[in-house]
């Protein structure tokens, strides 16, 4: 039956099955939260028991975990696929006969998929501690902190039976095209990243919280302190309060957009500014493009703020406010974190669009950022710079180069392709989507049907009109739901490595 | 002293040539016809055999050789005989390499792999090209006193603002020596030196030696063509010596292009040299040439593999106009035709190996040698010790000791230029840099 199957998938989900197990572990996050505001922690003890028996049970598939690269492109697409669909237990058992929307199990798995992706497109109703327990609404932080930095990078980290295939395993699964190893031992790489993206996360709690200690901040509660600091290192977006940013002091959000800089950048490089070279970020190319490219779009967005009638502000005060939201809604859009310091379904088009075009930008490589990335980008102008060139000099052997070094022209094939692909998938899944909102006669203008497309594919998480940054995702027939689910699993893994798990070549040849 | 030379190609045999009137010199070569025809040729001892060898070495009596020199055209063989010497006897190795990486390991740790002094032809003859496009009008070039000051020979052409003056009138520089004129004869060979003197005229068709700072040579040779500058330069050939020229120009700040025919080779260039344009192509393809506008292009170098294709592409790239065409010339007896056929300067990789390796072989004083015009003069420079005929005294009263034909060029005092006037006191542990005839060179060098 399976005889002709090239692919060892006992493997694959035996190790799916392993992280799963591991999954356990932040499943008690929220059990002590329960416990600490007097909730019913009943809905995790739920899901602790079936993930470890589930994951027990397809760990057992196969005692060895020797893993090619096709079994690796499996086994990262199945811990995604598995991590969401356990990960809409709670959200389920706790919504059972509340009438919440996330009782219904599609939209438990578009808000369990938009966390882990770190999307942050939401369906709940209702968002706030007065209608859902604390400690569901730090679970859902939680899930976009996990799939932050990467759910099979943390098993790299920790598991040693991974050590050697897990170089194939955290290149399917990081952002952008290939990883870079700092250290000898992959495990030790894996160990560095997730340290520094734990100490930033903890310093952006410390300082938020000081912030509401200090008197700037009256709403930054503890707990709000918690939860932010959790979505925005991963470049999530969830937020426990309804409005967003919005609901923040000035200050808390002049603080945020630093912290959503870093979670965007390349976290190799701050492995080079903690062993003493703080200038290797300046060095970077794609550092300078990433801060260079949201610093042009800051500066158009503030001139369209200030000049249109988006903001209430006038005179000095609307200068401050027109930066300070230009510049926080411009980080936050291309980072694909998603956060908002303002409900810019107000905003005038011509915002809009600029920050449509922000959604197709992305963080940088070996970031947790989405979309196409700034890598990529680049690597794109600077291959059509070349054809430019070549096209008066036909004999020009010009390689691209990236920070002095020449790129393989495999690698910018396969930027390329990428990107095509991307932008395909974009507008075919846009005329889906219009289709199926048409079917069951939902109102649904072109602009807002990209923008759901593009933050959902990008993992920016909300929209313009019906999916604007304080309306929810809840509206769309359960069919359109489940592409946007699909579109945030692809879009996590950069496409290809669930792309490749379609095709005939993959499991025969 | 006894010196061993391995290999007798044509470096091997110049530099027994040049050592054979004062050495004992044995040469040591795998090919018997090269053995036999050395030992009627020069008075030196020719063994055949395998230079890194241990039994050949001792053959050639290593044990009382004070000076191994291993210039075969293998680099491997070079430095595994200057390793397998330094087992047996301490003795001073030498080893022309021409792949940079051996140069790049033994600069970073000087007497690694056994070599005492690496000799890398190709690295210098890069050197050579590159400063004789910084300098336009430039024939050869030369740097002493670690760039101090530079030795130039200029040729005057009939247009040249400089052709028709007396030297009073041309030298306006007071950092700047004339330090001889040479005047040709009807094939375009030196036929005579002339000692300058203020009365001197210079005549178009006449070349200029020059010595003196960085900044007056560069100044004079506006002077001698004030048009001429180079910002558009055209590589031919990817060789090491083109990759290296390249690399020396890109470091100057002259964006270069290249041409190379083999399209991975091409690849690797174009990788590791980030502001030059390599371009994928034959440089004998007219079209291709016209296309990339040669006309406009200010000195075509040719580096490619054999003398014959460096001397073709260079004069076809100046009947396609460019300026004027710079061409590595294996085989000394191709220079003279080369230049008088069109090509305006001809580099000799070998004539660059023998002028470093001559150095290392002469008195250890001597700080820097520059050969001109096959052998008929040398611009050397030498530190002053205690014995010289300079110590302490006027130049003007040392040079009456020199016999004629010694000119001093400049002098640097702790890395800073001197004006060299009559009356100027040399001290020990300056650099003088001197003009030396080759007749009188032996006389010179032991007395100063």
């Amino acid at each position: 039956m399976t005889g002709y199957v090239r692919v060892d998938w006992r493997a694959s989900l035996s190790l799916t099955g392993r992280v799963l197990l591991y999954l356990a572990v932040p499943l008690f996050v929220p059990v002590v939260a329960a416990l600490r505001y007097g909730e019913g922690w009943t809905p995790f003890l739920v899901t602790i028991a079936v993930t470890t028996v589930v994951g027990y049970g397809l760990s057992q598939l196969d005692d060895d975990h020797d893993l090619g690269a096709r079994e690796g492109f499996l086994m990262v697409a199945a811990t995604w696929l598995a991590v969401a669909l356990v990960g809409t237990i709670p959200y389920i058992v706790a919504g059972w006969g509340t009438g919440s929307t996330l009782a219904d199990p599609v939209n438990a798995l578009f808000e369990s998929m938009s966390g882990f992706t770190t999307t942050g497109a939401t369906v709940m109703g209702d968002i706030g501690v007065e209608n859902h327990s604390h400690a569901l609404l730090l679970w859902r932080q939680l899930t976009q902190w996990l799939g932050g930095m990467g759910i099979v990078v943390l098993a790299v980290a920790i598991l040693p039976e991974l050590s050697v295939g897990g170089a194939q395993l955290m290149d399917a699964e990081a952002p952008g095209p290939g990883i870079e190893k700092l250290t000898p031992r992959i495990a030790e790489t894996a160990r560095v990243l997730w340290i520094a993206y734990f100490a930033f996360t903890v310093a952006e709690m410390v300082l938020l919280y000081g912030l509401h200690l200090a008197g700037f901040a009256p709403e930054m509660t503890l707990f709000n302190a918690i939860s932010h600091g959790l979505t925005t290192l991963p470049t999530g977006g969830f937020s426990p309060e309804a409005y967003s940013i919005e609901v923040f002091s000035a200050a808390v959000q002049w603080a945020i957009i630093p912290f959503m800089v870093v979670a965007g950048t390349n976290f190799a490089l701050f492995w080079g500014v903690l062993r003493g070279d703080p200038l290797s970020l300046l060095r970077d190319e794609e550092f300078r493009f990433y801060t260079g490219a949201m610093a042009t779009l800051t500066a158009v967005l503030t001139v369209v703020l200030f000049v249109g009638p988006s903001l209430p502000g006038t005179g000095l005060a609307g200068v401050e406010e027109s930066l300070r939201h230009g510049l926080f809604q411009v980080v936050s859009i291309v980072t694909t974190t998603g956060y908002a310091s303002f409900d810019f379904n107000g905003w005038t088009a011509t915002a809009q669009y600029l920050l449509l075009f922000g959604m197709f930008l992305g963080g940088s490589a070996g970031s947790t950022g989405g979309a196409i990335k700034m890598v990529r980008w680049l690597v794109i102008a600077k291959s059509i710079k070349r054809e430019l060139f070549t096209t008066v000099h036909p004999e020009a052997v010009k390689p691209v180069r990236l920070g002095g070094r020449a790129l393989d022209e495999n690698s910018i094939r396969g930027i390329h392709a990428f990107t095509l692909l991307y932008i395909a998938l974009f507008f075919i899944s846009v005329v889906v989507l219009m289709l199926d909102a048409g079917r069951i006669g939902m109102q649904l203008e072109v602009l807002d049907g990209m923008s759901a497309v593009a933050a959902t594919i990008g993992n920016v998480g909300p929209g313009f009109g019906v999916v604007g940054p304080m309306e929810s995702y809840k509206l769309f027939p359960d069919t359109s739901k489940l592409l946007m689910v699909f579109l945030m699993w692809i879009g996590r893994l950069e496409i290809f490595p669930v792309l490749v798990l379609l095709t005939r070549a993959y499991w025969r040849s | 002293m006894r010196v061993i030379v391995i290999g007798a190609g044509e470096v091997g045999s110049s530099v027994a040539a040049s050592l054979c009137d004062e050495h004992e010199v044995v040469v040591v070569d795998v090919d018997s016809d090269r053995v036999d025809a050395l030992t009627y040729d020069l008075d030196v001892l020719a063994i055949e055999g395998d230079g890194a060898a241990i039994e050949t070495l001792r053959d050639a009596g290593l044990e009382s050789a004070e000076l191994l020199i291993a210039v075969t055209d293998d680099d491997e063989t070079n430095i595994v005989s200057c390793g397998t010497a330094k087992t047996i006897d301490d003795v001073t190795t030498i080893a022309r390499v021409r792949n940079t990486k051996f140069l790049d390991t033994w600069q970073h740790a000087e007497g690694a792999l056994g070599v005492d002094v690496m000799v890398g032809t190709n690295l210098l003859t890069a050197r050579k090209i590159a400063s004789i496009i910084g300098l336009p009008a430039a024939r050869d070039v030369d740097s002493f006193a670690d760039g101090t000051i530079q030795m130039a020979e200029f040729e005057l052409a009939a247009d040249s603002p400089v052709a028709g003056q007396t030297v009073a009138e041309a030298d306006r520089f007071a950092d700047l020596t004339f330090a001889a004129v040479l005047c040709p004869d009807e094939d375009g060979d030196c036929e005579e030196i002339v000692i300058p003197r203020g009365d001197t005229v210079l005549e178009a068709g006449h070349e200029v030696i020059v010595i003196g700072t960085d900044e007056a040579v560069t100044a004079f040779s506006h002077d001698v063509a004030p048009d001429d500058d180079y910002h558009d330069v055209l590589l031919v050939g990817g060789s090491s010596v083109g990759h290296q020229t390249a690399r020396l120009l890109e470091e100057r700040g002259i964006r270069a292009r290249l041409i190379e025919r083999d399209p991975e080779r091409a690849q690797t260039l174009a990788e590791s040299l980030p502001k030059t344009t390599v371009l994928q192509a034959d440089a004998t393809d007219r079209d291709f040439l016209e296309r990339e506008h040669i006309d406009d292009v200010d000195v075509v170098v040719t580096t490619l593999e054999s003398d014959e294709q460096n001397l073709l592409a260079g004069l076809l790239a100046k009947r396609l106009g460019a300026d004027r065409a710079i061409a590595v010339v294996e085989d000394r007896s191709y220079v003279s035709l080369f230049e008088t056929v069109g090509i305006d300067v001809a580099v000799q990789p070998r004539e660059v190996a023998a002028e470093e390796i001559t150095r290392f072989t002469r008195e250890e004083h001597t700080e820097n040698v520059a050969i001109l015009e096959s052998d008929r003069a040398e611009v050397i420079e030498i530190e002053i010790d205690d014995d010289s005929v300079f110590a302490g005294r006027p130049i003007r009263e040392a040079a009456g000791d020199l016999p004629d034909g010694v000119v001093v060029g400049a002098i640097t005092r702790d890395g800073e230029f001197v004006r060299p006037r009559g009356d100027t006191v040399v001290e020990v542990g300056d650099h003088v840099v001197v003009f030396v005839e080759a007749d009188v060179l032996t006389d010179t060098l032991a007395q100063i």
